[in-house]
This record gives structure tokens, C-alpha cells and sequence, in this order.
């Protein structure tokens, strides 16, 4: 029975990791960029949420549409300013300047909410779900997490196969060029990618810190590349690949920290995607691009 | 022809002596500086993470400007010369007294076990390209830092004791000890690094990546670089060549890391220290000098290392000031429209110079 409850932690975990990944999944797509700061957005995220609950003491509800609104602004505000003029420059340039931005959200953060972490209250009280007599124990956040992933899942798939938007993403991560010439507004589909990518992490942002409540500037930057490894796990650039890459990752990292070492789980993580991917260069849902002379 | 490549050859050399005579003027402005009695604590304390900074950051150079391939574990190779070396020092101070020489053997037991690590790394990682070698080199690093952390290596007459658990399983003898303990690691190595020293491995380290370039390996390296199918297709081994600067790389990281452990007296490793963090951090020095650039590399390590602490009197703010320092030079440095109106500001300057003269 403890068994069976790890490995539901471990999908809870897994179902946060899936989240964060797919808004990394979706800007590598579509920019071709590692968003490093997009670790970073979730403890934006996480933070507006603690603030907007503790000073109004409010609804949680409305935390965390706050947090979403905010991480929004804010990921479409970075693109446009940090990630937009660089566009056609050396992909290692973006990459250090989405580290300058990194270190930008967790400094300010340091600045405005000190480096003591602080406790966050969990935004869903829904009572514990009781299975096989007592036995086992479902937590209402964990069962709102891994809900809100498959709604998510379902929800993006759906928008990015029925609306002219999502087809209009699913052709710019194809061809920016040949995209252009069809008339896509290539400038305001990366936009939106970015918009949807931070509202996610957002969500992700109080997920997580519902389930383990200590909340400080550099929160989400684990978390963070984590799910960068689980986009790469499942295959960076495919939806469903980041999915299932990110649940995986919840369920290894859970299990060993239960069953072989909670020091070395990071590494037992770390060392399965590195035999994924020598098995399979691309990850699991990985395209193949054979080089041309 | 002959001619003209021999004139190429001297610009080489010129340019490298250049660059190993501002490492020299670095070391003797300090000497005189600190005679003048101007150094500040502060200052002092910087002079050899200054030196392991840029050794870092030249050895990076080499794998991400002149191999072409981005990786973010160069920590890694870091942490282990720096337990290999200060494991070295603290195993052998029984056999050999003089701390001096243990601490030059142990530089080299530091560079050829980060030498063995690179090689052993390098065999399935360099099959990988991109953003893939990326992220595999970063959590090989992470795996390291992780491994070391749960590391017990205890010392009696019996010899070396191994353990992943606690210092209990060690079994060692009452009078034993505890070399390697765990997430505390290895304390009292004696602190033998130097500015002097740290110069001296600076200069090595230029000595043998400057050297390297302007070989016929070095070459094969940047051909792989610039085209594999077309190196390839004339003949150059690609994984012996990549391997071998790999390895290079991180068996220089690896002397930095023992100038890093004989600077402290109590070595942990930290995600601070030896984490992803430390990894992009070298990261940035290379990218801000220039990649493919070493006397780039030499200062920007210096400046961005030297610049947080001069701002400590801003407080919280130097971070932040880094940051924003960091994303503007971005900016200016890459960003297509920054380039283009760069260039027409100095054809402007140009011109008005060519009018004036006429």
C-alpha cells in the first residue's frame, strides 16, 4: 500500500514537472530558445498568489488568478524586451540573456520579500481522500494537481489542434519563414506562446507550493530544471512528449527518494535521462532530423 | 604563399604574447599595489578566485568556442579536482611532509582524475549535439555534486575505507580518520594556493589551450567545429579530436578546482559552489569575452568576478545591478538592430573623418 501511495505522489510531482514543461517545450518549439528564466516565473507566480491570500486574506481563487494575470504581463513583457530584439542572433546570446533575466526575477524578489522562506498556505482544502480502510491517503492537493494537469493537457491540445492560433504555432515551430509568407504574424504568435507558457508556469508556481509549502526567491529554479530535463526526457518540442516526460520524473524521483536514498534521488534522476538519451538521442516523442550535406 | 602564411604565424605569436604579457602586468601591478600597501582584505581574498576563474573560463573556451559544443557541467570536472586534489594533500600528509610538494602532485592527481572523468563523460555525451549535449553535460555535473555529497572516505593502518552510507560503516580503526565526511567534506586542507601560484597555473593554462589552437590538432578541432561532414570527409578522426578537447578542458578545470580546495579550509560541495549555477556563471564569462575568444575570456572572468564585490557597498542591490548588466551588454553585443546601428555610428565617425581630411 505505501507502494501505491509514493507512486501517487510520485504523478502529483510528476503532474507539476509536466506543467512547468510544457511551457518550455512550447517556446523551444516556437523560438527555438531555453527559457531559463522560466524556473523563475513560477516563484513570480507563487509569490503573487502569498501576497495577494496574506494581505487581503482572500479567496484563494482570486490568488491565483492574480498570479496568472501577473505572470502573463510579465512573460510577455520579458519577451518583448529581453528576448525579442535578439531574434536571429546566436542562439548561446539568447541563452545568457535569459540567465541575466533569471537572476533579475530572483533579485528582485530578494529585494522585495527577503531571503527567509516563508509559508505558504495552501490554496486548496479539499479534506484527504481515504482508501482500503485508511490505508491509503490521498491528499486534496495532490488530486487537484493531478486533475489540473490532465485539464490543462486537454485543454492545450485542443487549442492548439481547433483554433487558428494553435495551427498558427504549430506552423511557426515548423517554418518561421515559409509562416511569414503564409501571412502569420510571427512576432505576436511567439507572444502568445510566451503569454500561455508563464500562465501556466503560474498555476504550476501554486501547485507546487501548496504541496511543499516553503516558498523563497530561488523556489522555483530546481523545479525549474527539473522540468527542462523532463521537456528533453520526453522529447523537447513535443506536447505530449513534456507530459509524459514530466510525469516519469515525478515517479523515479519519488520512488527512489522513498525506496533507495532521498540524498541521491537527483542523481538517480538525472542519470535515467542520461540513458534515455543514448538510447534515443531526441528523447521519447522526439522528431529524427537526419543532417544534410 | 610562403610568405604571407609565415607573416599569419608571426601575428599569431604576437597576438599570444600580448595576451600572456596581460596576465604578467596583472600579477606585477598587484605586487607593486600590495607593496604600496593598498591592498584591502577584500581585495586580497579575491586575487586566487580571480586565478581559478579564469583558468575555468579559458578551459571552457576550448569545449564551447573552439569544439563548438555547449556545455553546462564544467563544475563538475571543478568538484572533481578539487576533492581528487585536497583528498590528495590531506591522505598523504604522513608520507610526504613539505607541503609545497604535496600540493604540486596534487594539482596533477586533481588534472588527470578530471582528465579521466572528461574522457569517461565524453565518450556518450559528444555523441549528442545541441541543446541535448547541453543538458546531459548539466546533469552529469549534477550527478557528480550529488555523488560526492553521500561520500564517506576514512584513512587507518589498514588503508582506505569506502562508504555511501554514514562514517559508521566505515569500520575504521579508533585511531582512523575521517578524510571525506559526507555533505561536510574534506576541512583542514592546509591553504597553499598563492596569487603567485594561481599566475603560474594561469600561464599554464594559456601556455597549453594557445598552444593547442595553433596546432595541426587544434585545427582538426576548429574543422569539426565549423563543418563535421566536411571534416570528416577529408579524413579527420571526429571523435578522437572532440574527445581529446573535452578532455583537455576538463582536465584543466580539474587543476582549478585544487587551486580552489587549497584556498579553503573546509571544501563542501554546495550547489553554490559546484552546482549547475557555478557552471553558467563560467558560462557567461566565456560568452561576454568573446566565444573562440581566450583573452576575452581572461577578462571578463576577472571583471565580472572582481564586480560584485566592488559593488558590496550597494548591498542587495549588486546582484541585481549584475543582472541588469549582464542583459544590457546582451543586448548591445548581439542583438541585430544594436549591431547595425553600431555599425552605421562608426561609418558616421568614419566618414566625417574622411571629409575632414580632404
Amino acid at each position: 500500500m505505501s507502494f501505491l501511495s509514493y507512486f501517487i505522489n510520485g504523478i502529483s510531482l510528476g503532474s507539476i514537472y509536466a506543467i512547468i514543461a510544457l511551457g518550455y517545450t512550447m517556446v523551444y518549439g516556437i523560438a527555438k530558445m531555453l527559457n531559463f528564466a522560466h524556473g523563475d516565473i513560477i516563484m513570480v507566480g507563487a509569490f503573487t498568489t502569498f501576497t495577494v491570500v496574506s494581505t487581503h486574506s482572500g479567496n484563494p481563487l482570486v490568488g491565483i488568478l492574480a498570479a496568472v494575470l501577473v505572470c502573463t504581463v510579465l512573460g510577455v513583457t520579458i519577451e518583448r524586451v529581453a528576448y525579442r530584439p535578439l531574434r536571429g542572433a546566436s542562439p548561446l546570446a539568447v541563452l545568457i540573456t535569459a540567465i541575466g533575466v533569471s537572476y533579475l526575477l530572483q533579485n528582485v524578489a530578494l529585494l522585495l520579500f527577503g531571503s527567509n522562506s516563508k509559508q505558504f498556505t495552501s490554496v486548496v482544502n479539499i479534506p484527504a481522500l481515504k482508501l482500503a480502510e485508511g490505508q491509503l491517503s490521498i491528499s486534496g492537493v495532490t488530486m487537484v494537481t493531478i486533475a489540473s494537469c490532465i485539464i490543462i493537457m486537454i485543454v492545450l491540445t485542443t487549442f492548439i489542434n481547433k483554433t487558428k492560433m494553435g495551427q498558427a504555432m504549430l506552423a511557426v515551430s515548423e517554418d518561421k519563414g515559409a509562416a511569414t509568407l503564409m501571412g502569420i504574424d510571427v512576432n505576436r504568435t511567439i507572444a502568445v506562446t510566451f503569454a500561455i507558457g508563464s500562465a501556466l508556469a503560474a498555476i504550476a508556481g501554486v501547485l507546487l507550493c501548496s504541496a511543499y509549502p516553503s516558498l523563497t526567491p530561488y523556489t522555483g529554479s530546481m523545479p525549474g530544471i527539473k522540468a527542462f530535463v523532463a521537456a528533453v526526457f520526453g522529447g523537447i518540442g513535443s506536447i505530449p512528449g513534456a507530459m509524459i516526460g514530466g510525469i516519469i520524473l515525478g515517479v523515479i524521483e519519488n520512488l527512489s527518494k522513498a525506496y533507495i536514498s532521498s540524498q541521491l534521488s537527483d542523481a538517480i534522476v538525472f542519470s535515467v535521462l542520461i540513458i534515455v538519451l543514448l538510447v534515443r538521442p531526441t528523447g521519447i516523442l522526439g522528431k529524427t532530423i537526419h543532417e544534410k550535406v | 604563399m610562403k610568405i604571407k602564411a609565415k607573416g599569419v604565424t608571426n601575428q599569431t605569436t604576437i597576438q599570444n604574447l600580448i595576451t600572456y604579457a596581460i596576465v604578467i602586468l596583472f600579477w606585477v601591478f598587484i605586487q607593486i599595489w600590495s607593496m604600496a600597501g593598498q591592498m584591502t582584505s577584500l581585495l586580497n581574498g579575491l586575487l586566487v578566485p580571480i586565478c581559478t576563474y579564469v583558468i575555468l573560463a579559458v578551459s571552457l573556451n576550448l569545449t564551447v568556442g573552439i569544439l563548438g559544443e555547449l556545455s553546462l557541467g564544467h563544475a563538475g570536472f571543478m568538484c572533481v579536482g578539487a576533492f581528487s586534489g585536497a583528498f590528495f594533500t590531506k591522505a598523504m600528509a604522513s608520507v610526504i611532509p613539505s607541503v609545497g610538494l604535496r600540493f604540486a602532485i596534487a594539482l596533477l592527481v586533481g588534472a588527470a582524475v578530471a582528465a579521466l572523468f572528461g574522457f569517461l563523460i565524453g565518450i556518450p555525451v559528444l555523441r549528442l549535439k545541441g541543446d541535448y549535449l547541453a543538458i546531459v553535460t548539466l546533469a552529469f555535473g549534477e550527478i557528480i555534486k550529488n555523488l560526492i555529497n553521500v561520500l564517506y572516505v576514512g584513512k587507518d593502518s589498514r588503508g582506505l575505507h569506502l562508504s555511501i552510507k554514514d562514517v559508521a560503516s566505515l569500520n575504521l580503526e579508533p585511531e582512523g580518520e575521517v578524510i571525506i565526511k559526507g555533505a561536510q567534506g574534506i576541512t583542514g586542507t592546509p591553504k597553499a594556493s598563492t596569487f603567485t601560484v594561481g599566475i603560474l597555473l594561469v600561464l599554464l593554462a594559456l601556455f597549453i589551450i594557445l598552444n593547442l589552437v595553433n596546432s595541426r590538432t587544434g585545427r582538426a578541432i576548429m574543422a569539426i567545429r565549423d563543418n563535421r561532414i566536411a571534416a570528416e570527409s577529408v579524413g579527420i578522426n571526429i571523435t578522437k579530436y572532440k574527445l581529446l578537447a573535452f578532455t583537455i578542458s576538463a582536465s584543466i578545470a580539474g587543476v582549478a578546482g585544487v587551486l580552489y580546495s587549497h584556498n579553503l579550509s573546509s571544501l563542501a560541495a554546495t550547489p553554490k559552489n559546484f552546482g549547475y549555477n557555478m557552471s553558467i556563471m563560467i558560462l557567461v564569462f566565456v560568452v561576454l569575452g568573446g566565444i573562440g575568444n581566450i583573452r576575452g575570456s581572461i577578462i571578463a572572468a576577472v571583471i565580472l568576478t572582481a564586480l560584485p564585490e566592488l559593488l558590496r557597498s550597494l548591498n542587495n542591490y549588486r546582484m541585481l545591478i549584475y543582472a541588469i548588466v549582464l542583459i544590457v551588454m546582451m543586448l548591445f553585443n548581439s542583438a541585430p538592430k544594436a549591431i547595425a546601428m553600431r555599425e552605421r555610428l562608426m561609418e558616421r565617425i568614419k566618414g566625417g573623418k574622411g571629409k575632414g581630411a580632404a
